[in-house]
């Protein structure tokens, strides 16, 4: 599949907004940490414009935009539709909320608890569009969704110990503690899903997709057409399967081993800022790890039309 | 509504395309394009048509394929359009209620004044059929020739699609497939008419027939060639010296 620049900033830029707008209402909700008023201003503000950069930039990938509108009428049977009015209503109490913890040093429960649902299912949502896909077996499998919830999480907690943690000072570092659990939590489900996608059989082969097995051997002899056509684009992409391996291990590094040993030092760094910066170069590194794991997400996936154009199975 | 249809249609139009005598002519393709590109929706797109990479939309197209090998592999030409599934994922993921199953007779649509170009829908579908103009930004796809099929200006016998109507082999067939009589559904029944990719589950509509078995030749590159000597003159003689 096409790994197109706005689906993946899209969902690594507004996955980590919604993860931080969790993980800040969650731990506000548990009482794990104080409403401070400039934690709410730096984390719930960043979080809220990163939610609304991604999904701005998502738009891009429309091609009549000014009926972006629609797209919230159809939840009754699509993801897609579902993530839009998701997205839509969380924009409600994550706003609310940030207004009553920064103005007012309090988090409502029912608004911190609002908000971190709507965090949650939009996520969600966003994983069950790829995963309810049958012509893309390595997207139509159990790890998407998870995967998509726990990097928003582990992106979250990284965000959330950057820009909230300076401000909250509890006896623990609540945030690092939190990103430190959930880096590895987050990267094992991916392993995960890489390791089943890698194993699973094909759905489907040429012979299936022609009604031909009985004859022997399928190829494909001439293509419908000499040049190329908007499938074969769209979802015929195969330049990165290649270089896989070789992107797994830079997204794992920088996914995961990097920002988790960064925190892991921030955790006992002498001076504040000196963990700040730390800190910042982790979710610098976990992002573009996200980032580079979105993009394998895409160039790794077959989709079954290219029996049509010469693959042997999907 | 992007729901699909609650019961089954009443009637299920679709295409019955024959693997066996289709010739690969691309009669078909053109057709379609012609007749879709001033029809129902937008126009299809050709860019660059007389540039270096040529690319538009097309509903239909034939691909080629080979299957088997030496002296039993077979030339199988393969025309491929949208199946108007029964369980067609592509309705449902549409977030903007363009796409739509029609409860009378399962056609599958675009409005297009709905589509919004996100994609999903061809993603959703597993055979390739729905392509995204690349000038309008809809999606784009086989309508079942809907405004010919259904057009009262047209005689009775000229109520199929364009491409049905061009085929100068007859490969390609068009009629109710719920309806066990009619003329598609006894073709399925007697040439043992399949699905493509069944196991996907998007139970498709139309059916392919597959190629006959054996070779056509067969029998015939071995008989003998008849005696020109009892014609005697000229070729007589030449045959004589000859054999
Ligand atoms: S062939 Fe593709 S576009 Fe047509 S109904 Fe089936 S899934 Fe939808
Ligand atoms: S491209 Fe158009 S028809 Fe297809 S899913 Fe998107 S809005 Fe619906």
């Amino acid at each position: 599949m096409q790994p197109a620049p706005s689906l993946l900033l899209f969902s690594t830029l507004s996955g980590a907004g919604y993860g931080l707008l969790f993980v800040l209402a969650l731990t506000v909700l548990l009482g794990i940490v104080p409403p401070a008023p400039l934690a709410g201003l730096l984390g719930l503000g960043t979080a809220l414009v990163m939610i609304t950069a991604g999904l701005l930039t998502s738009l891009g990938h429309l091609r009549r935009k000014e009926r972006a509108w629609r797209a919230i009428s159809q939840w009754r049977s699509s993801w897609l539709s579902r993530e839009g009015v998701a997205a839509l209503l969380t924009f409600l109490p994550a706003g609310l909320l940030a207004l009553f913890w920064v103005l007012d040093g309090r988090a409502p429960w029912p608004l911190a608890l609002l908000t971190a649902a709507g965090a949650a299912a939009t996520v969600f949502c966003t994983g069950m569009i790829y995963q309810s896909l049958p012509p893309i077996p390595r997207w139509h499998q159990p790890t998407t969704t998870p995967v998509y919830l726990c990097l928003a999480l582990a992106t979250g907690s990284v965000l959330a110990a950057l820009l909230a943690g300076p401000w909250v000072e509890p006896a623990l570092p609540a945030f690092h503690l939190l990103a430190l659990l959930t880096l590895p939590l987050a990267w094992a489900v991916k392993w995960w899903g890489w390791r089943s996608g890698d194993a699973a059989a094909p759905v489907a082969t040429i012979g299936s997709a022609t009604g031909l097995a009985g004859f022997g051997k399928v190829r494909l002899l001439e293509p419908p057409h000499t040049s190329s056509n908007y499938l074969m684009k769209e979802m015929g992409f195969r330049v990165a399967r290649k270089h896989a391996a070789k992107l797994r291990h830079i997204a794992l590094v920088l996914g995961l081993a990097v920002p988790w040993l960064l925190i892991l030092v921030a955790t006992w760094a002498p001076s504040p800022w000196f963990a700040v910066l730390l800190t910042a170069l982790a979710a610098a590194a976990t992002l573009t790890g996200t980032l580079v794991e979105r993009w394998l997400f895409f160039a790794e996936a077959k989709h079954t039309m290219s029996l049509y154009y010469g693959e042997q199975a999907a | 509504m992007t729901m699909l249809p609650a019961a089954p249609s009443p009637r299920r139009l679709g295409l019955v395309i024959d693997l066996d005598t289709c010739v690969g002519c691309q009669a078909c393709v053109v057709a379609c394009k012609e007749w879709n590109t001033g029809g129902y929706g937008a126009p299809l797109a050709d860019e660059q048509a007389y540039g270096a990479g040529p690319s538009g939309t097309w509903l239909n197209r034939v691909h080629g394929f080979e299957a088997g090998s030496g002296a039993d592999g077979r030339m199988v030409h393969f025309p491929k359009s949208c199946l108007h599934c029964e369980n067609a994922h592509c309705v449902t993921v549409c977030p903007t209620g363009a796409s739509f199953k029609r409860a009378s007779d399962g056609i599958v649509l675009v409005d297009e004044d709905k589509c919004i170009g996100c994609g999903l829908c061809a993603w959703a579908c597993p055979y390739g059929a729905r392509e995204l103009d690349g000038q309008a930004g809809v999606m784009k796809k086989c309508t079942l020739c809907v405004d010919r099929i259904g057009a009262a200006d047209l005689p009775e016998s000229e109520r199929e699609p364009a491409c049905v109507r061009t085929c100068p082999t007859t490969a390609r067939h068009f009629g109710d497939l719920a309806d066990p009589d009619s003329k598609v559904s006894r073709l399925v029944a007697e040439r043992g008419g399949f699905d493509l990719m069944a196991e996907l589950g998007y139970r498709p509509t139309n059916k392919y027939l597959p190629p006959r078995p054996g070779r056509r030749s067969e029998g015939r590159a071995d008989s003998e060639l008849e005696d020109a000597s009892p014609n005697g003159g000229f070729l007589g003689w030449l045959d004589k010296v000859l054999s």
